[in-house]
């Protein structure tokens, strides 16, 4: 067994703004999985699994190590349409799921903002949706998952057996075992169309509050923050708020449950294809330029009304533009999310917000969303908020841009706050163990040795966070 | 071989490259890393001298700085696969390969012939890059990027009466960088052949006759990581021998090889 020069590859994160040059082996099997430990042992290499690539950190980077491309381990492998249960590869993606189950009625029960994430990556990283709230993280749908271990043993987990191993892979970031096939249950849907309620919130206090009161009545809530406000619209925005329709409201189901009804338009105005709309945002992605496309954006949400769009329009908003992070330039982009407790969230983000417009270094987007805490081992979720802020990265303004994440970091912490382990790239070892806790670390690094002891399991955001 | 901890990895904010430098204990090699260093790159050094290597380590290893340190000898090829490999690993990826490793053994009169210096020559200045730089191509060219630096000296310009050994290693490896350029351009890899005149190291001391237009080493890693950023593809160290090697090319045969330099 050799490992091919020519399986040397640079990656990047989805951000374009991280690269690391890694040893790409493509699986296509179980046994792949088992063959490349072997190797990466033989080798005195580090191994980290990567899906389609796109978190916003180091998570599935492993510079001058071996990277699983998990991407060709993509069957579906059983689909019952009568119980919802689904069992994937855990190459599978987002995008393949929900087009297998929406004709017959289901829909995946959590998803992210993009369809491109695969099962593997989103247990990973236990990702959560605009229903967090109320369904929790995708790990709390899971019935059932096997992995490959370092050791070459293949286990199999549910919240039952092997619960501990179950809860610590399920956001484990990769690095206890490789997914190899996820069981999970779909949620039932009634109509290819959800209600949509759209309406302004004036500041940050309104904005939270909407948040909060407003969530036990709908099934997906999510605000957008126009971060260029400040003084007393600090925090304004617009709520969309969410809820499947009932059985009976959609009098056309049959036809907007076809999969052609889900479609995204792939033209604007039916005119231009939108794979080139990038080029033409580009000119605007600057201070000057974004600030008044989210002046002009709030004044368009300024009317309050109700809409029905199909789910995956609503559901995957940052598909709508492809290649749209590509506008921000040859820098690329980072994204800082914080989870904040809903007594401290308003006062802390205040803080960071302030300082960001006093700085100079406007975040270029503001995603609110409503949260709940899980089980899960290595959990950022509070019982509380998230606000996740797009910043552009410039040769010019790094220094500057670390520096004042370093302070939000600070502002989150003391006000109890927890950072997503798929987003934020700059989060240091000590941040990470100030919201973990010295507990949960040990449990983890436990587990970590006993499914992985030669220390196999390695990525660039292992090596950032726990050594 | 290093005792040092694997580099910090980067982050967008933070963001580091990663250097090998084949040949750093002195001279250029030695100027080439404290500039690289300072750059913010991270640099594997190689060299046959530890004591040297392990302080030169030391000193760059301050204020964030990041060096690690590989005893090795150029000219024992089977381990250039496996240690490539290794240090691949510590430094966390690749971005910059320099091949710097030379020696000179001038036979010391035009009437002198030593097989065994002419042999050592070649070994290490042409064969050792070979050794270093066919894997460096094949995981850049499939990476799609990366840049490789190769030392190649005016001596290889023309063969001339002192040195005939030498002058074939260097011009030897000039051919090699030239082709690996012809190569590797297509895929976004850089290659950069760099042609010194004479700087003012241990090599200079013995070179025989006059030594024109000497430079300090860090003057030469100062051009050279210039020419590394415009990504160009051949300079002179100092500038000027361009224009005297251009001269020196065009010098016709029955006037050259009556030459006695």
């Amino acid at each position: 067994m050799s490992l091919p020069l020519n399986t040397f590859t640079q990656l990047e994160n989805f951000g374009h703004s991280l690269k690391a040059s890694c040893y790409r082996i493509q699986v296509g099997k179980t046994e792949d999985i088992q063959e490349a430990f072997q190797l990466a042992k033989q080798l005195d290499l580090t191994v980290t699994v990567r899906g389609t690539g796109i978190s916003y950190n180091d998570v599935s980077l492993n510079g001058g190590g071996i990277v699983l491309d998990m991407t060709g381990m993509n069957q579906i492998l059983e689909w019952d349409p009568a119980s919802g249960l689904v069992r994937c590869e855990s190459g599978v993606t987002l995008e393949q799921l929900w087009k297998r189950v929406e004709p017959d009625g289901w829909w995946p029960p959590v998803v992210s903002g993009t369809m491109k994430t695969t099962l593997g990556g989103c247990l990973s990283s236990n990702i959560h949706g605009k229903n967090n709230f109320r369904a929790g993280t995708i790990g709390e749908h899971v019935v059932e998952f096997t992995a490959m271990l370092p050791t070459g043993a293949l286990i199999t987990c549910t919240p039952k057996k092997n619960a501990d191993l179950f809860y610590a892979m399920i956001s484990g970031l990769g690095m206890l075992g490789v997914f190899t096939s996820v069981t999970m249950k779909m949620k039932r849907i009634h109509s290819g169309l959800i209600s949509v309620d759209a309406r302004p919130v004036l500041n940050l206090g309104r904005h939270l509050g909407d948040l909060l009161e407003n969530a036990p009545n709908y099934d997906y809530i999510v605000g957008w923050l126009d971060t260029f406000a400040g003084g007393k619209s600090l925090g304004r925005g617009q709520i969309h708020a969410a809820h499947n329709l009932k059985e009976g409201e959609d009098p056309n189901a049959q036809e907007t449950m076809k999969l052609s009804y889900q479609h995204l338009p792939d033209r604007l105005f039916g005119v231009m294809p939108k794979s080139l709309l990038h080029y033409f945002m580009n000119p605007f992605v600057n201070n000057l330029g974004w600030r008044a496309v989210n002046i002009a954006k709030y004044v368009s949400a300024l009317r309050t009304h109700t809409f029905r769009q199909s789910h995956a329009e609503f559901h995957f908003l940052l598909d709508y533009v492809p290649d749209w992070e590509r506008s921000f330039g040859r820098g690329g982009l980072i994204q800082y999310q914080s989870f904040l407790p809903k007594e401290t969230a308003e006062d802390a983000w205040r803080e960071m917000i302030e300082l960001s417009i006093r700085r100079g270094l406007p975040s270029y987007l503001g995603v609110t969303k409503r949260h709940r805490p899980d089980k899960f081992l290595l959990s950022h979720a509070v019982d509380g908020f998230s606000l996740a802020m797009d910043f552009k990265v410039t040769d010019r303004n790094r220094a500057k841009l670390r520096a004042m994440l370093q302070e939000f970091d600070r502002i989150a912490l003391s006000a109890g706050g927890r950072f997503y382990f798929a987003k934020n790239s700059e989060t240091t070892a000590e941040s990470a163990r100030a919201f973990l806790g010295d507990e949960a670390i040990a449990r983890f690094k436990k587990l970590k040795k006993r499914c992985d002891p030669n220390g196999l399991l390695e990525s660039d955001l292992y090596r950032r966070i726990f050594r | 071989m290093s005792d040092t901890p694997k580099s910090a990895p980067a982050t967008p904010l933070n963001p580091r490259r990663r250097g090998i430098i084949i040949g750093a204990s002195i001279g250029l090699g030695a100027a080439l890393a404290r500039k690289l260093a300072r750059e913010g790159y991270t640099v594997a050094l190689l060299a046959r001298n530890e004591e040297k290597l392990i302080a030169l380590c030391n000193e760059i290893n301050t204020d964030g700085q990041r060096a690690l340190a590989f005893v090795h000898d150029v000219s024992e090829y089977e381990k250039v696969p496996g240690l490539l490999r290794k240090i691949v690993a510590e430094l966390g990826g690749l971005d910059l390969v320099v091949f710097v490793a030379g020696v000179n053994y001038p036979p010391g009169g035009m009437d002198k012939y030593n097989f065994e210096n002419d042999r050592k020559m070649v070994e290490v200045n042409l064969i050792g890059a070979m050794a270093w730089l066919n894997p460096v191509a094949e995981m850049f060219q499939s990476a799609k990027a990366g840049q490789i630096v190769g030392i190649a000296s005016v001596a290889g310009d023309r063969g001339r009466v002192g040195n005939p050994g030498y002058n074939t290693s260097k011009a030897g490896l000039a051919t090699y960088l030239e082709a690996l350029r012809n190569r590797l351009t297509r895929h976004g890899v850089n290659v950069l052949t760099v042609k010194p005149g004479f700087i003012k190291t241990e090599m200079l001391k013995a070179a025989q006759g006059a030594t024109p237009f000497a430079i300090e080493p860090e003057k030469a890693a100062d051009d050279i990581v210039k020419a590394m950023k415009k990504r160009k593809q051949l300079i002179y160290t100092a500038s000027i021998w361009r224009w005297i090697m251009l001269a020196i090319q065009h010098t016709p045969s029955f006037i050259f090889r009556r030459l006695s330099f």
